[in-house]
């Protein structure tokens, strides 16, 4: 009867009892004692793990994800290029941006093709996963260490984009929120010319092209 | 009746009420902290310093809430459910001496209602009757929790009603009086060592078990098991009604506390401090003190023990009361009516606990062989546990 209930052999399986109680078990008063000289452990030997908050600020780890905000370059200027990456990276569609294009005459912005008009990202709406982050080709949006973000209204917690320029102005100084990166300075993954050839990291059937290593003609040369 | 005796009376009852009500508050903030403390936490500390005016917020919001009565309920009893609670556990105190009765001052008296001689009688009459609260308030609620949470309280104090009375008989056997003033006196004029506690430990044990159910404070709270009636009897309570229902339970645990250390362990008397002979200026204060010391002492065990040991099953409760403390009680009651009759020295009571303790550990070990004697096949239960090698 029992083969037919368990689908592992019978030979798997081990039968198990209640262990025999000895008398002073039975009478439960170690067991209570001991338990009481625990509690009473606690309180003479007081070691509380709380963080009295307001006095105390938690010591958040250094990949913490808060309040977003728009890096400015070497000269001041926003980083973003309106290219719209971010807001179809993000799930939650919090951030809504208008681009434009970047005034030519001006000496200031005589280099950058595109800039955005507005950018507004709704805090509330936020999930705070990281994906615009990620998909920032310039390293512009990144979130910061800023957690405790209140508000009265819905509307006050639509950062627009001078908003959010001045998250950066007041978190850039802060060791745990630094400047990642200057402009002029591509990140490692701009120096491969090929991918490297990637092993299946599980088993897989012969013939699956899934397992094939990528052709180097993905990568344009040079 | 003189008019005298009236405004001692108001006095006293004054006294008694105002200081039940106060402890009651800042009893619940000590609870709370020492929650807190047990689970390494810091508890409330924020209004006033320490959070010592914690109680009075607590106490402001519960009269300042909006006061809830669900439209589905009975109201009559709805409102009749925590003004029972609430009354039974007043009333209950009224017969308990908070100091040395016979030394007084002429302005107030350490009990509000002197000379009742059926003493232990009235209490238990009167604090099992709390119970009713909780029933009615259950029921009225018209909810499945509410009436779940009431019917275990019924089933839970019915059946420790009785290892209470029982655990006490042997106490009044040895004093020949119900009155608590004289259990009292008849301990204070032996010294430390005529003390219930050392001669009927067992009685002691079964009444601070007993009185833990009956009060339904951990681990017998099964009336409000939080995990699975939400919040048991008192779920469709809110702002001041529920306050009353907890009132009504810490002036239940105090009531207990009381009982506790003028049955078992010498009421105000204390080794050299506090003798019954001892009549140096402020003695009466001392008196007042140990003995409110005794009682804050059993209070603070019996929070520890809230925060040691877990909830039992209903099973396991009943089967606690009917087939541990009931037949242990019984046998408590036979040894001292035995040693009572024969004049057997008074060293004979302790062994005797000892005796029926040992015993009943005994049997509680040996029954399992007689229970499970045929052997039981697990292989053929598919409702057997199964633990599985890798």
């Amino acid at each position: 009867m029992a083969e037919e209930l368990t689908p592992i052999s019978n030979d798997d399986v081990v039968w198990m009892e209640e262990p025999e109680m000895g008398f002073w078990e039975s009478t439960f008063l170690p067991a209570i004692f001991s338990g009481l000289k625990n509690s009473l452990r606690h309180v003479t030997d007081f070691k509380p793990v709380t963080q009295q908050y307001p006095e105390e600020k938690p010591d958040l780890p250094l990949n913490y994800r808060g309040v977003h905000r728009l890096n400015r370059d070497d000269k001041g200027r926003v980083k973003c290029v309106a290219c719209m990456m971010c807001s179809t990276a993000c799930p939650a569609r919090c951030i809504d941006i208008v681009a434009e294009e970047a005034p030519k005459d001006d000496p200031l912005w005589a280099d950058r093709d595109k800039r955005p008009k507005s950018f507004v990202i709704d805090e509330l709406k936020c999930i705070y996963c990281g994906m615009c982050e990620e998909a920032c080709p310039v390293d512009s949006i990144e979130l910061t260490h800023i957690y405790d973000l209140t508000g009265l209204t819905r509307q006050e917690m639509k950062f627009n984009k001078e908003k959010l320029l001045e998250v950066f102005d007041q978190t850039k100084d802060n060791p745990r929120d630094p400047i990642r990166t200057h402009r002029g300075i591509l990140g490692p993954a701009s120096d491969f010319t090929s991918l490297p050839q990637v092993g299946p990291a599980t088993q897989i059937p012969q013939g699956d092209k899934a397992s094939e290593p990528v052709s180097t003609d993905v990568i344009k040369q040079g | 009746m003189s008019w005298e005796f009236f405004l001692v009376t108001l006095i006293t009852i004054g006294v008694a009420f105002g200081g039940l009500m106060g402890t009651i508050a800042y009893l619940i903030l000590v609870e709370r902290r020492l929650a807190a403390f047990i689970q390494d936490r810091y508890g409330p500390n924020r209004v006033g310093w320490a959070g010592l005016l914690q109680p009075i917020a607590d106490g402001a919001k519960f009269l300042l809430k909006e006061d809830v009565i669900p439209g589905y309920v009975n109201k009559t009893l709805y409102i009749l459910g925590p003004s029972i609670a609430v009354f039974t556990a007043m009333a209950g105190f009224a017969i308990v001496p908070f100091g040395p009765v016979d030394q007084a001052p002429s302005w107030m008296r350490f009990v509000i209602a002197p000379d009742v001689n059926i003493g232990m009688i009235y209490i238990f009459c009167v604090g099992s009757l709390g119970v009713y609260g909780v029933i009615l308030g259950g029921w009225a609620s018209n909810n499945k929790y509410s009436s779940l949470g009431s019917m275990r309280a019924s089933a839970q104090v019915v059946s420790y009603e009785i290892p209470l009375g029982m655990s006490i008989i042997g106490v009044v056997l040895m004093t020949s009086s119900l009155s608590l003033n004289d259990i009292l006196m008849h301990q204070a004029n032996q010294g430390v060592l005529g003390w219930n506690v050392w001669t009927q430990p067992l009685a002691l044990l079964i009444f601070f078990v007993s009185a833990l159910a009956e009060t339904n404070r951990l681990p017998f709270d099964l009336s409000e098991c939080e995990q699975e009636l939400v919040g048991g009897f008192h779920t469709e309570y809110s702002s001041m009604k529920f306050a009353l229902y907890f009132l009504g339970e810490y002036a239940h645990i105090i009531t207990v506390c009381f009982l506790t250390a003028i049955l078992f362990f010498g009421g105000w008397q204390f080794p050299l401090i506090a003798e019954a002979d001892s009549a140096y200026l402020g003695a009466t204060l001392v008196k007042v003190v140990v003995l409110l010391t005794k009682v804050l002492m059993i209070i603070l065990l019996i929070m520890f023990i809230r925060w040691t040991i877990p909830r039992f099953r209903f099973d396991q409760l009943m089967n606690l009361a009917w087939l541990g403390l009931i037949p242990m009680a019984a046998m408590n009651i036979l040894v001292v009516m035995t040693a009572k009759q024969f004049d057997w020295p008074i060293w004979t009571l302790p062994l005797g606990s000892l005796a029926i303790f040992v015993a009943a550990g005994l049997i509680g070990t040996s029954g399992k062989f007689i229970v499970s004697d045929q052997t039981v096949d697990f292989s053929e239960s598919p409702e057997g546990y199964v633990h599985v090698h890798s």
